[in-house]
């Protein structure tokens, strides 16, 4: 069960400059920090994000370690045709999660 | 963060000489909101990028789950948390009869999963529980919070007030030294804000997570070097019954966040 937020106008017009926003529940343990046990506590975090529209990329981003737990992230799309955006979230062992909202063009 | 409390300590001991008199006025109540940085409110404010969400959502999905040897869903008894959930966390923690005793919000939303649909209670500070307390309590954002009034919660109300103003731990600080005598002053980098569970479970930025009220309760007992009570004991339930008395009318912000 994906944990994740995301925002996509329902409707734009042809052209215009949208603002998606996207955020998952993830702890993006950074492997730095040190467990009750003593142990380092392993690493695990989300390694790439990545945003297609009608299955073009048109967004990604790699993360790193020093971004904080649920990361959220913003940007803007152009809108050109109606169809899907898809939003993946690729982690560590290479474990995917997606989330997928859908947008009208007119 | 230990560093941040040794610090806030030396300051602390320093301006609580004073002995705790009176509570606050009621025209000076604020929520810890009102406290926080414009870009913290924002963060809270926009259900789109406050954190907290994640969790509402979770809870959302577990609402209509089938669990337990019962294999029944809270919605197959509730129904539509937005009718029935409605205004319920705003009068919480109520009184139990089965135990005699109050209950809070995630202490009853585990009942009706170990009773009702006969399944392993959930851990507390779960994801799970708190993400089921978070949806259940964000169905009375925006109202006021009005406390039980029944009569059997009086002698339990009581002992949350005691608790709020006894001086505990090496520091020997009341829950009221800091929140009714120096609210709104500085302790090391934080304000002290008036302690009104008015957005639990909240994001705590410093956690990086969503917690509970009983885990706010705890780390501010850590703060004044105290032994914490555990999670779910019958104290920390009398504490948050005072602390929902002290905030009465102000409106439910769930899930808050704080920083
Ligand atoms: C088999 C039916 C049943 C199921 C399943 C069930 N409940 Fe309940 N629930 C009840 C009944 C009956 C009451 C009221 C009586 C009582 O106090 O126990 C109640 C009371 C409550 C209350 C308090 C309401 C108030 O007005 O004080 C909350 C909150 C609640 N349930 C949440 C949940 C959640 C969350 C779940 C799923 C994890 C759940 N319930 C599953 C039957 C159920
Ligand atoms: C030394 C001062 C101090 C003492 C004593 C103290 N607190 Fe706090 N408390 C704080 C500070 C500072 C914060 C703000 C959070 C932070 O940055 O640590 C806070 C936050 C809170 C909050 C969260 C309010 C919100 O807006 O979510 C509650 C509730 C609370 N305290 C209750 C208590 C209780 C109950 C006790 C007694 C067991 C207590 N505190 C003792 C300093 C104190």
């Amino acid at each position: 069960m994906a944990r994740a937020l995301v925002n996509v106008p329902k409707t734009a017009r042809q052209g215009e400059v949208v603002e998606i926003k996207a955020m998952i529940a993830h702890p993006m343990e950074t492997g730095y920090r040190i467990g009750p046990n003593g142990s380092n506590i392993p690493r695990d975090i989300i390694r790439r994000f990545a945003c297609t529209y009608n299955g073009e990329e048109v967004f990604s981003a790699d993360l790193h370690p020093a971004v904080s737990a649920n990361p959220f992230i913003a940007f803007t799309l152009v809108a050109t045709t109606s169809g899907t955006i898809d939003f993946t979230w690729t982690d560590d062992a290479g474990k995917i999660q997606t989330a997928s909202a859908m947008i009208t063009v007119n | 963060m230990h560093a941040l409390w040794r610090l806030a300590a030396v300051g602390a001991a320093a301006i609580c000489g004073i002995v705790s008199a009176a509570g606050i006025e009621d025209g000076e109540k604020r929520s810890g909101f009102d406290f926080m940085t414009p870009e913290t409110q924002a963060l809270q404010a926009d259900e789109m990028s406050n954190p907290g969400m994640l969790w509402v959502l979770q809870g959302e999905q577990l609402w209509q789950q089938a669990e337990g040897r019962a294999d029944v869903a809270c919605a197959g008894c509730h129904d539509d948390a937005s009718q029935t959930m409605r205004g319920v966390a705003a009068r919480y923690p109520a009184f139990d009869a089965a135990t005699g005793r109050p209950i809070d919000l995630a202490g009853r939303i585990n009942s009706c999963r170990a009773e009702r649909q006969q399944a392993e209670p959930l851990a507390p500070e779960s994801d799970a529980l708190l993400a089921l307390t978070a949806y259940v309590a964000h169905q009375s954002r925006g109202m006021p919070i009005t406390p039980g009034t029944d009569a059997r919660l009086a002698p339990f109300r009581d002992n949350g007030r005691r608790l709020f103003q006894s001086r505990i731990g090496q520091l020997q600080l009341s829950c009221a030294s800091c929140h009714d005598d120096n609210w709104g002053k500085r302790l090391g980098g934080s304000v002290i804000p008036q302690a009104h569970p008015t957005g639990y479970p909240l994001y705590r930025l410093e956690w990086q997570t969503v917690g509970s009220l009983q885990r706010r309760l705890r780390n501010c007992m850590i703060g004044v070097r105290a032994e914490p009570f555990a999670f779910g004991a019958p104290e920390l339930v009398d504490l948050e019954l005072h602390l929902t008395e002290r905030a009465s009318g102000l409106l439910v912000e769930t899930p808050a966040v704080r920083p």
